[in-house]
């Protein structure tokens, strides 16, 4: 058995000790699924392949890649015109860092996924929408592209099919919201980068109104991996219901912050104390939040559990972007949500009412808090926000419903430190900080 | 000025860029984030003037373009110094002490967040996840992302961009 086997995303990049080229990406069974794929199966085929396998979305909301996939018309269902496949590259989920590892580590296996992909809805053209800030990750990407051009894997006539694939790089200009995949296709339309009415969904009508296929970097990079495999092999991965490995990322007050391939359903415990060598000397672990800055907090009683979608969604958090953010004990749970609520008000795009207004309202009355100038009935308006702005339907998009799981938690797990800031006037933390 | 004047406040390089990009794409409009990317990356940052003979080039009004000039972080409609300073302020920066950081780095500057050096060196923002937060604290200037930032090292990293 070989490290591809147990770590199909990052075992090359563990053999090779960093950056996989084409060269040994190829020499760890590169470009093998995606030869597979192209010659001797068909696009339905691959479709049911991966809807089977039970992949389910990387970048935070765990859709099912196969079923999104078979959501795509086909033939002359179609219709005149383009399909288009997208890479959702624009990692900006605070606390998020796994996408960056593999662009710049190993690029083909997204490239190979990205193959596979297209060709399963048939898509001639391909983009991989890629954050503004990350500049060496691009590098990266323009020369794996330009090497897996070479190698007739891109362009015309791949693997001496009569499948044709134009896959390039939109440098993005910034904003969060643009990781929800309808701003995200107004922005690779050149447009500001407001989320649009579902439905239509992408798939049916997306990128300049044709279908439209939106993946997180870490999806695709599932996808040779069940191509080459199998089904069977890919859910015996996971320890859990949920199927095959993931990127799991802890940053905080670590003795080792990084991010670590393992079987999906790895405990948090085990990850914190195993992976991430266990709290640095003098600080406990308060509180995480498990997959991003748009989670729901997780406290103790929850340590021992799986991170898998199912189990952190029942304990009330969602498993996001499976990179967790670590809250010790010399972290103000107000301001850390002040720090948040900054951020989420800061990256509304400004079209609806309650996210537009109520997020700064959110930030400010924190703020307040914080500062020594909290006053009863705050608490209560906090949380009178929270169920009014997080309540799904209430507002356009799902931004605000994002930016109020940590402030709802954080109301629920550390209403005391919120109370005495009011009571006493001032910051408990104050001056606790290193 | 002439529509044909106008378009060529731009120079012969930037236009071919921009060309380039519209070439793969369903219409002129959709270039509008490459177009003014590609200016600013060639002069700093988007005038008034190179604002209006990029839209007159992609076929649009100069208010619709603005909208969306506007509307991204990275696109700068306001001169900059020489180097642009970000430093991540989100959560994971934030634990690790990004906070009283981003004071001493104001200091260090002797400018706030927003502001421009006298001597035109540097410009100082606020960034949303710079995605290292293994190496928190982070900052980027420029191109080159910084890991691992403390007060202490500032003279280092900040001495290296004339």
């Amino acid at each position: 058995m070989s490290i591809m086997d147990t770590k199909p995303l990052l075992g090359r990049v563990e053999e090779v000790g960093g950056f996989v080229d084409l060269n040994a990406y190829e020499a760890g069974q590169g470009y093998e699924a995606a030869r597979k794929a192209l010659t001797s199966m068909s696009p339905e085929e691959i479709v049911s392949l991966v809807k089977d396998s039970n992949l389910r979305g990387r970048g935070g909301a765990g859709f099912p890649t196969g079923l999104k996939w078979s959501f795509v018309p086909q033939g002359d269902a179609a219709g005149e015109g383009a399909k288009y496949l997208v890479c959702n590259a624009d990692e900006m989920e605070p606390g998020t860092f796994k996408d960056r590892f593999l662009l710049e580590n190993n690029p083909h296996v997204l490239i190979e996924g990205m193959i596979i992909g297209a060709y399963a809805i048939q898509a001639e053209k391909a983009y991989i929408f890629l954050r503004g800030e990350y500049h060496q990750p691009y590098q990266r990407l323009v020369e794996a592209l330009a090497d897996a051009t070479a190698r007739g894997f891109l362009g015309g006539g791949i693997f001496g099919t009569d499948f044709n694939l134009d896959l390039r790089i939109h440098s993005s200009a910034g904003r969060y919201i643009c990781g929800e995949e309808t701003a995200l296709l107004n922005a690779l339309e050149g447009k500001r980068a407001q989320p649009r009415t579902k439905p239509p969904f992408p798939p049916a009508s997306g990128a300049w109104g044709r279908p439209t296929i939106v993946n997180n970097v870490e999806t695709f990079c599932n996808v040779p991996g069940i191509v080459r495999n199998g089904v069977e092999w890919y859910q015996g991965l996971g320890l859990t219901e949920d199927a095959g490995t993931k990127i799991y990322g802890i940053s905080g007050r670590v003795n080792r912050p990084g991010l670590w391939e393992l079987p999906i359903g790895t405990p948090i415990r085990e990850l914190v104390e195993r992976h991430a060598g266990g709290m640095r000397e003098g600080f406990e672990l308060k509180g995480i939040l498990p997959g991003g800055a748009s989670t729901d907090f997780l406290v103790e009683e929850h340590f021992d559990l799986a991170m898998d979608y199912g189990t952190i969604q029942a304990a009330g958090s969602r498993m996001g972007t499976g990179t967790m953010i670590l809250m010790d004990n010399s972290v103000c749970p107000v301001d850390m949500s002040r720090n948040l609520q900054h951020f989420f008000a800061q990256e509304s795009c400004g079209f609806c009412t309650p996210c537009r207004e109520g997020l700064p309202w959110v930030e400010a009355l924190l703020l307040d808090i914080e500062e020594g100038r909290g006053q009863e009935g705050d608490l209560e308006v906090l949380d009178r926000n929270a169920q009014f702005i997080g309540a799904p339907g209430n507002t356009f998009c799902l931004h605000a419903t994002g930016a109020i799981e940590p402030l709802q938690s954080a109301l629920k797990y550390f209403r005391e430190d919120f109370e005495e800031h009011i009571r006493t006037g001032k910051c408990p933390y104050h001056g606790r900080r290193l | 000025m002439s529509e044909t004047e106008l378009v060529h406040v731009l120079s012969g390089e930037e236009i071919a860029e921009i060309e380039a990009e519209i070439a793969h794409l369903p219409d002129r409009e959709s270039a509008a984030i490459d177009a003014l990317m590609i200016v600013q990356k060639h002069r700093g940052w988007v005038s008034d003037t190179s604002l209006h003979a990029i839209a007159r080039l992609l076929g649009m009004s100069s208010d619709a373009l603005d909208s969306i000039a506007t509307f991204y972080n990275l696109i700068f409609r306001q001169p900059v110094g020489r180097h642009v300073a970000m430093v991540c302020d989100s959560v994971s920066c934030y634990v690790m002490g990004a906070d009283g950081l981003g004071k001493a780095i104001q200091e260090y500057l002797g400018i706030a967040f927003g502001g421009t050096t006298d001597d035109d060196r540097f410009t100082l923002l606020p960034i949303v996840c710079l995605g290292a937060c293994d190496k928190a604290p982070t900052m980027m200037i420029d191109d080159e992302l910084i890991e691992n930032v403390t007060a202490e090292r500032l003279g280092e990293i900040f001495g290296r961009f004339e």
